[in-house]
């Protein structure tokens, strides 16, 4: 019986395809929509994760302000200064490494081009600490570090932008009033998740840019990398103890500066995109709704111009169960045709999207089966109706409709 | 024989209440024997419709019995009523009634869809009941592939393919030209004569009612008349 209602219901459906096409429409825009919005989310919450845990396990990242990430502003905390970045080394046990960040907003000029980047004044450090290779050239030395000498490291993006095909080093490049020499470049690491340039950057000595660019001592962020055979929680509570007596904090008062490691800012990261995927969800979940009740009109007018039909059916023996059945059969598979075509259509969607996003392609069968049943349930939801409507009809009546 | 196929005790049905009620039936007396074929004819409004729907129990009497087999119709529920449906009864109606863009062959299966026939028996029952009445090679053409008199032997065909005890046909020829009637009438006569089938039609044609061995007239939703005519020989040789 189920399988003759089946036969019925695809042939029903064959029949008025382009009606049934534009019925099951909603339906496939609801089920591709929340698969394709949660499959990019969770690409996308894993990209940031990736790239992220690409930076290693072992590193603190110390700011001024309570918290890393949007939210909270760091105006009014106190700057660092380089001597913090000494006192941290000679203070603290097992770290590896400890990595003064300050940077500038400027424009670059050079070969008659320029360029809008951002320049980064760091230590020599900061190239391990950052798992950054060198394509060419080399990295700046210990004395021009000291010295702060008016050289830099570019990145990819710089090189393209400024010299276009020409190799950059040994050119020199004005930043502001003064040049610097290209002594090395970075290979290059592509777009980050977040959509930003990593590769859009200029790297010179702390001192250079804190001379000449930004004109003060300060240093923005402290990066810490611990060393592998160090317990990170315990790196993490001597860097705090440390960095509250520095700045006179009291006993009872909160930190003025935060110290975030890897893994608590992939999760701030990945609970943003979670969220936005989460909410981008449920808006797509209502648009399956609203296909649901297309299938209910669309079943109520087939109901209404089948009466005559059912008439039929009933007067030779049909029970009222299997004319329900019929029409509510007629109903699931128009939905789970609209989610099966969805599904196809957020499949495609997906990737696509995750290749232009940078962002991994992840298969979720848990979302592509809920999908799937939801819209199933969709169509017994909103054909129940239609089809109890058919099923009580009256055999007389029906037959004499016109 | 023992019990009469149908035993209609003081049937009465109205429609609507209170002083707007209208009563099509007023108390129908009346009993079929298996094997009969009996006309019920009568004016507009007599009646007709009502009782061919109570017999065909798809609706029930508002008062009275209506015995079908010694089975209390009119203490079936909906879906009891459908079984008998399925069971026993075969329609044929005046406006053929066959469903559309669905060819000869789905057309008559479809009652032994309900009664859950397997698809191999299903062809052949639906083959032999198409050959049965004459339109073996048109299987598969739609209704509006077929003419009046084909579609309605497609309709005969569907009511009796599941081997019904009674065929009820309402206005069998309604819709159809003097030609065409006499074929249907002279198919409807064979059924009864050859098979044993208890075939009660409804019509306006006297010409069609002479088939019938016995006439019901209905007037105003009594039985006025009731005549039995004793089959003569001429007839019987002339099929």
């Amino acid at each position: 019986m189920i399988w003759n209602a089946l036969l019925l219901a695809l042939r029903e459906i064959r029949r008025n395809l382009m009606r049934s096409f534009l019925t099951i429409l909603g339906i496939v825009i609801g089920v591709s929509a929340v698969i394709t919005m949660v499959t990019l989310g969770n690409g996308a919450t894993q990209a940031v994760s990736d790239q992220i845990a690409s930076l290693g396990s072992n590193l603190l990242i110390i700011r001024p302000g309570q918290h890393l990430g949007p939210g909270r502003d760091s105006a009014g905390a106190a700057q660092f200064k380089v001597a913090d970045v000494e006192a941290l080394r000679n203070q603290v046990s097992g770290l590896a490494a400890v990595v003064p960040v300050s940077s500038k907003s400027v424009t670059l000029v050079a070969m008659s081009r320029n360029w809008s980047s951002g320049v980064t004044g760091t230590s020599r450090d900061w190239f391990a600490t950052g798992k950054w290779q060198i394509a060419g050239g080399r990295i700046f030395n210990e004395a021009e570090e000291r010295a702060g000498a008016a050289v830099c490291v570019i990145g990819d993006t710089i090189r393209r932008e400024l010299f276009g095909g020409q190799d950059p080093v040994g050119q020199q490049i004005r930043v502001k009033q003064f040049s610097c020499e290209v002594i090395g470049l970075l290979a290059s690491k592509g777009q980050s998740t977040m959509g930003n340039d990593q590769d859009d950057l200029v790297v010179m000595p702390l001192r250079t840019v804190q001379r000449r660019l930004t004109g003060s001592v300060d240093v923005a962020t402290l990066m810490v990398s611990v060393r592998d055979d160090a317990s990170m929680d315990t790196a993490k509570e001597q860097v705090t103890w440390l960095m509250r007596e520095r700045r006179h904090i009291g006993l009872g008062d909160n930190d003025d500066f935060a110290v975030m490691d890897t893994r608590q800012i992939a999760e701030t990261l990945s609970g943003t995109t979670k969220v936005m995927t989460g909410l981008l969800g449920a808006v797509a979940a209502v648009s399956l709704l609203v296909g649901g009740i297309g299938i209910m009109n669309i079943m109520l007018v087939s109901v209404t111009e089948r009466t005559r039909e059912i008439g039929i059916r009933l007067a030779i023996g049909a029970l009222e169960r299997e004319v329900l059945l019929q029409f509510l059969i007629e109903a699931v598979a128009l939905a789970s045709l609209g989610g099966i075509v969805g599904i196809v259509l957020a499949t495609l969607a997906s990737i696509g999207g995750a290749a232009l996003m940078h962002v991994p392609y992840l298969f979720n069968p848990g979302i592509n089966l809920l999908s799937f049943g939801f819209s199933a349930a969709i169509g017994v939801l909103f054909g129940y109706v239609p089809a109890r409507r058919a099923a009580r009809l009256d055999p007389i009546e029906a037959l004499r409709h016109e | 024989m023992s019990e009469p196929l149908i035993v209609l005790t003081g049937v009465t049905r109205s429609f609507g209440s209170g002083a707007a009620a209208f009563q099509a039936l007023r108390g129908v007396d009346l009993e079929i024997e298996e094997g009969d074929f009996v006309a019920i004819m009568g004016p507009s409004g007599s009646g007709k419709s009502s009782l061919m729907n109570i017999l065909g129990c798809l609706d029930t009497p508002t008062g009275g019995s209506y015995r079908f087999r010694g089975l209390a119709v009119e203490s079936l529920n909906r879906d009891q009523r459908a079984m008998l449906r399925r069971h026993a009864l075969g329609f044929v109606f005046q406006g053929f009634n066959l469903l559309a863009r669905t060819s000869a062959q789905e057309n008559v299966e479809l009652p032994l869809l309900y009664r859950g026939e397997p698809v191999a028996r299903r062809h052949e029952l639906a083959r032999a009941a198409l050959a049965s009445v004459g339109l073996s090679g048109w299987e598969h053409h739609t209704p509006a592939e077929l003419s009046g008199g084909q579609q309605q032997r497609v309709a005969i065909a569907r009511a009796l393919v599941t081997g019904p005890s009674l065929l009820l046909a309402d206005e069998p020829t309604g819709n159809l030209d003097t030609e065409r009637s006499r074929e249907i009438m002279d198919l409807l006569a064979g059924l009864n004569r050859d098979q044993g089938i208890t075939v009660l039609m409804v019509t306006h044609e006297p010409d069609m009612a002479e088939y019938a061995h016995r006439i019901v007239r209905l007037v105003d939703g009594r039985i006025a008349s009731d005549t039995r005519k004793a089959a003569s020989p001429a007839e019987e040789g002339a099929q």
